[in-house]
């Protein structure tokens, strides 16, 4: 299963019909210790770029924008008990939300693996 | 980062692993790889050892070669007793400005023949010249530069200075004393900036990094960054200069009451005296409008420094802001200092807008984590 990375250090990981979405390890460690997240509702319906998610480390605030047009379907409801895991497993159990999305083709725009490993240097 | 200051640490930071953040014109460790949340339960459980050779290292060398006279001198700019100071004992004042707001806060101790002062990296420059402006006539100001500043705080941190240098176990807290290490006097302090136990130590420069790298070889002794620094300190209840006090509070408002002695306030030995004192008298006796309190959140999302508060979860207009706010990891909760109006008491519910929302937060007493200082 391929994952795409957008700018805003969010991962991205098709499984069905459905698009999970969470931040990269390197996003994680930049924030430092997560202490608090605040999800969407379910149901909702987001356009690319709305604030969709929160997220405070022992740093600072930080938004997560929706990454594409479609409907919350799911939410990690682990994440507001335990925002710790956002640290201990930011690419697996520590994602935030699921979207439904028509056509899957717009998650081409995204990178992939290396050339988000390029970005981040 | 051209222009930015570096202490003697630095390169030990650097092999720590710190990442260096700029602070008050300098560069300093915000964190390690441990990370801020542990660093802050470390201090708590064990020992955390902070580089603060930024603050301002000052003495007041009396021309008279008595301490009064200095202590005397230092009374003008202070709404504290300084003359009432024991031998070997330290005292937290204020420098207050002539509208009564507060210029810095700072340290100061009776070392027998003279005064040594502590005061905020950030407002160090205007504080010398301060005080060269107003006590050169008895006093001479001396800044030292040659020093390095480390605290070392946490259950733990007795043991492991007392390996090092003995007699720091027999002090008690805000106790003063200049003992050898190594062939050199530390200057020693039992206090600090988290509400442990725990000592300030000024070091001569040349000896500094092997000081503290025999610190960090004692059992249960790692290095803090400033992240912990802060959440440590606001644990405990204490103020952040220029955020959380500034030249527009005054010491009443700023509930720092305590700070000033009998001797000072209305009918004292030597009331009055200091700059601001029409407003900081009139304050203590007839209470302030608004007062620094402790702010609880009721859910789980922190309220940051400049966070509007509003008296009802609906219009109205503001009646104050959140001065600093965060997580507090010992506490395991969300906290915050906030100015509110001085009707409100501990346990009354506020509204404070986090992201367009109105979430109801508790006044509640400082500090928010209990305090364990060897008294």
């Amino acid at each position: 299963m391929t994952m795409k990375y957008t700018e805003d250090h969010e991962w991205l990981r098709v499984d069905g019909d459905v698009v999970v979405v969470g931040i990269t390890e390197h996003a994680a460690e930049q924030l430092g210790d997560v202490v608090f997240v605040e999800l969407p509702e379910v149901e909702t319906m987001v356009a690319k770029g709305d604030d969709c998610a929160v997220i405070e480390s022992v740093k600072a605030a930080s938004d997560i924008l929706a990454p594409l047009d479609g409907e919350i379907v799911a939410v990690n409801d682990k994440l507001v008990d335990n925002p710790g895991l956002v640290n201990e497993d930011p690419l697996g159990a520590a994602w935030f939300f699921k979207m439904k999305i028509d056509d899957l083709s717009v998650l081409d725009q995204y990178m992939d693996e290396d050339a988000y490993k390029d970005l981040i240097g | 980062m051209a222009d930015l200051k570096r202490t003697v640490f630095y390169d030990l930071h650097v092999e720590l692993g710190a990442k260096i953040v700029p602070f008050a014109g300098y560069e300093m460790p915000v964190q390690y790889p441990m990370g801020v949340l542990k660093e802050h339960l470390h201090t708590r459980s064990d020992a955390g050892l902070f580089d603060v050779s930024h603050m301002g290292q000052v003495i007041l060398k009396p021309k008279s070669g008595r301490y009064e006279d200095a202590a005397l001198a230092f009374e003008r700019l202070v709404p504290v007793d300084v003359a009432g100071l024991a031998e070997g004992r330290q005292r937290y004042g204020l420098f207050t400005n002539d509208e009564g707001g507060i210029l810095d806060d700072l340290m100061f101790a009776n070392r027998g023949d003279h005064l040594f002062v502590v005061v905020n990296a950030a407002c160090k420059d205007q504080d010398i010249a301060h005080m060269r402006a107003h006590l050169s006539d008895v006093c001479e100001v001396i800044a030292i530069t040659d020093r390095a500043l480390v605290a070392l705080q946490g259950p733990k941190a007795e043991a492991a200075l007392e390996g090092l240098v003995p007699g720091v176990a027999a002090m008690k807290f805000m106790d003063v004393a200049i003992l050898p290490w190594a062939g050199v006097d530390l200057w020693i302090s039992r206090s600090g900036y988290t509400g442990e136990d725990g000592y300030e130590i000024s070091v001569p420069e040349a000896q500094a990094v092997a000081f503290a790298r025999a610190l960090l070889a004692r059992p249960g002794v790692a290095p803090i960054g400033l992240g912990a620094r802060d959440s440590l300190r606001l644990e405990a209840g204490m103020c952040l200069y220029g955020h959380d006090i500034d030249q527009t509070t005054s010491p009443v408002e700023g509930n720092l009451t305590w700070a000033i002695q009998k001797a000072r306030k209305a009918g004292g030995a030597r009331e009055g005296g200091f700059p601001g004192e029409a407003r900081i008298l009139r304050e203590l006796a007839e209470g302030p409008a608004r007062r620094r309190v402790g702010l609880r959140p009721e859910g789980r999302a922190p309220m940051r420094e400049g966070t509007v508060v509003y008296a009802g979860t609906e219009g109205g207009e503001p009646i104050g802001t959140i001065t600093s706010g965060g997580f507090g990891p010992s506490i395991e909760g969300p906290m915050a200092m906030a100015y509110l109006p001085a009707t409100l008491k501990d346990g009354d519910t506020v509204y404070a807008d986090v992201r367009g929302k109105r979430l109801p937060a508790t006044l509640a007493p400082m500090p928010f984590h209990p305090t364990s200082y060897k008294r």
